[in-house]
């Protein structure tokens, strides 16, 4: 996933305010065979390893941004630089388009 | 059908970024043992309502129109693909919508957790279908357009559909379901990108692919006819970038580039049996659209085994597969796990060896082949030699055996 570009432009900035839920037409689901959670769209797929997995597991439109960096901050109390990953995460997540602003 | 799948989607770039660290690290083996039939395209029927002088459907699908699978048969293979791990689903043809079964297939694909999408081209699709696509839990439908104008539509696929289609797109978008257009470009219309692109705007799309024509089955045949200029595909790539810009995230627009003008060959299908599996309408699994066109290949058939058999274990799926069968310039080649060599039908089709190099590829030593066939589309008494168009009767005459037209693309003894 590290690979992926993503411009970071004023509108993908993300604040601990914001609340997100899976884009319209995309499907985030549990996948058994590939032990990961994938988001399905149109023509695509995109493999969510383990940390982005838990990230956007918790895009429900109600939770916010800060909502779920504390969460996860409570949940893995030994990750270093959480937050950085999360808010990494919400970027890239938003810049592709897989998850929208309510 | 249309040519989306034949390797070029996002699906497989964002999959395949991860095969190819996996490769990478671990050397061929890996790649192997970790391939898994994400993507099934079930090709339900060959049957067809339109005419595409494009599509790359094989020439004799004649032959494959009275012996389709049953609706339990069909059944059975979403169920044997999924518990593979196989998600996204594209239910194609030929014309899907000629099947009156359609429906029950998309249940079932919504039972098993598939990610479905129909591939059509709007000729059938009614309110009554529609809806019960819609209830079954159908995810989306992919579109099949060809031009803004309603002479070079109804040319190129040799039917009058082009008010047609444009009722379907609207149909589609009020159901709520995600506008997938894709247009096969061409001599024909790649001088229209701009309005296609501003059709595909006003039309809602949400996503375009302009899937630039590559050459199989009756593409091939129509080869010098259809083949564009590299000028003409470099100012259409222009001319989408600046719409891209327009129109941000609103609407995707995937270009395919036409691998004739490329320096090195495509992945083909992201490699021989790593992560699409196809299965024909008369029940033949096949890990690329136009596999049955390679010699001395037997390919298993659901009617016959299970899909795991076909995938793992059956020696068509594994001919092919990583790099053991590479011969030079390939198997030396420093950038092989980049493209494996490219496409093996290409190569067959071009240069008469499976096992050679993509003659795409400037490194081949056939890459005259594709210097030729550039020439040849300038070449305008080539160019004015009429269309073949995919038809019933056409198909005939290639399953009897057209050897005269067969044997012009095997250039090489």
């Amino acid at each position: 996933m590290e690979n992926l570009q993503v411009s970071q432009t004023e509108e993908t900035k993300i604040a601990h305010s914001d609340i997100f839920a899976i884009a319209l037409h995309h499907r985030f689901q549990w996948e058994e065979a590939q032990q990961s959670y994938v988001i399905l769209f149109p023509e695509g797929m995109v493999k969510l390893h383990g940390g982005a997995g838990e990230v956007i597991k918790r895009v429900d439109g109600k939770a916010s941004v800060g909502d779920i960096v504390a969460e996860l901050k409570a949940a893995f109390p030994d990750a270093s630089n959480i937050e950085a990953d999360i808010i990494g995460m919400f970027e890239m997540a938003y810049g592709k388009a897989w998850i929208r602003k309510i | 059908m249309t040519q989306t799948s034949l390797g070029e989607s996002v699906v497989q770039k964002e999959i395949h970024k991860e095969a190819q660290v996996q490769a990478k690290n671990n050397g061929v083996a890996a790649n192997i043992t970790h391939t898994q039939p994400l993507w099934l395209l079930a090709e339900v029927t060959y049957r067809c309502p339109l005419h595409c002088a494009f599509c790359y459907n094989p020439t004799d699908y004649d032959k494959h129109t009275q012996n389709e699978l049953t609706t339990e048969q069909w059944i059975n293979a979403l169920r044997d693909a999924r518990k593979m791990g196989a998600i996204q689903l594209g239910i194609s043809g030929g014309e899907p919508l000629l099947r009156d079964d359609i429906e029950d297939i998309v249940i079932e694909a919504k039972k098993l957790g598939y990610y479905s999408n129909l591939i059509t081209s709007g000729v059938g699709l009614t309110e009554k279908r529609i809806q019960a696509f819609k209830d079954g839990g159908l995810d989306h439908i992919q579109l099949s357009m060809h031009d803004i104008t309603e002479e070079i539509n109804n040319f190129i696929t040799n039917t009058k559909t082009f008010e047609l289609k444009k009722k379907v797109a609207a149909m589609i978008k009020n159901h709520g379901y995600p506008m997938v257009l894709n247009v096969v470009i061409h001599r024909y219309n790649i001088g229209h990108i701009k309005e296609i692109l501003e059709m595909a705007e006003a039309l809602g799309a949400d996503y375009v692919e302009l899937a630039n024509t590559q050459y199989y089955g009756w593409s091939l045949v129509n080869r010098s006819q259809l083949m564009p200029l590299k000028e003409q595909i470099d100012e259409a790539e222009r001319i989408t970038n600046e719409f891209r810009q327009k129109v941000g995230n609103k609407m995707k627009i995937f270009f395919v580039v036409p691998d004739y003008f490329g320096d090195r060959p495509k992945k083909c299908m992201n490699g021989w049996g790593e992560v699409f599996m196809i299965v024909t309408a008369n029940g033949d699994v096949l890990p690329c659209h136009s596999a049955r066109v390679l010699p001395n290949m037997a390919f298993p058939n659901v009617r016959d085994s299970g899909l795991e058999y076909a995938w793992k274990e059956s020696p068509a799926f594994n001919k092919y597969r990583g790099t053991d069968w590479m011969k030079g310039p390939c198997v030396t080649c420093p950038e092989k796990m980049n493209d494996l060599g490219g496409c093996r039908c290409q190569a067959f089709l071009l240069t008469g060896d499976a096992e050679s190099a993509d003659p795409v590829c400037s490194l081949s030593p056939n890459h005259h082949l594709i210097e030729k066939a550039i020439e040849d589309s300038k070449n305008p008494v080539l160019a004015s030699k009429p269309i073949i168009f995919r038809t019933d009767k056409n198909s005939k005459k290639y399953v009897a055996g057209d050897k005269e037209r067969v044997e012009e693309f095997h250039a090489l003894p």
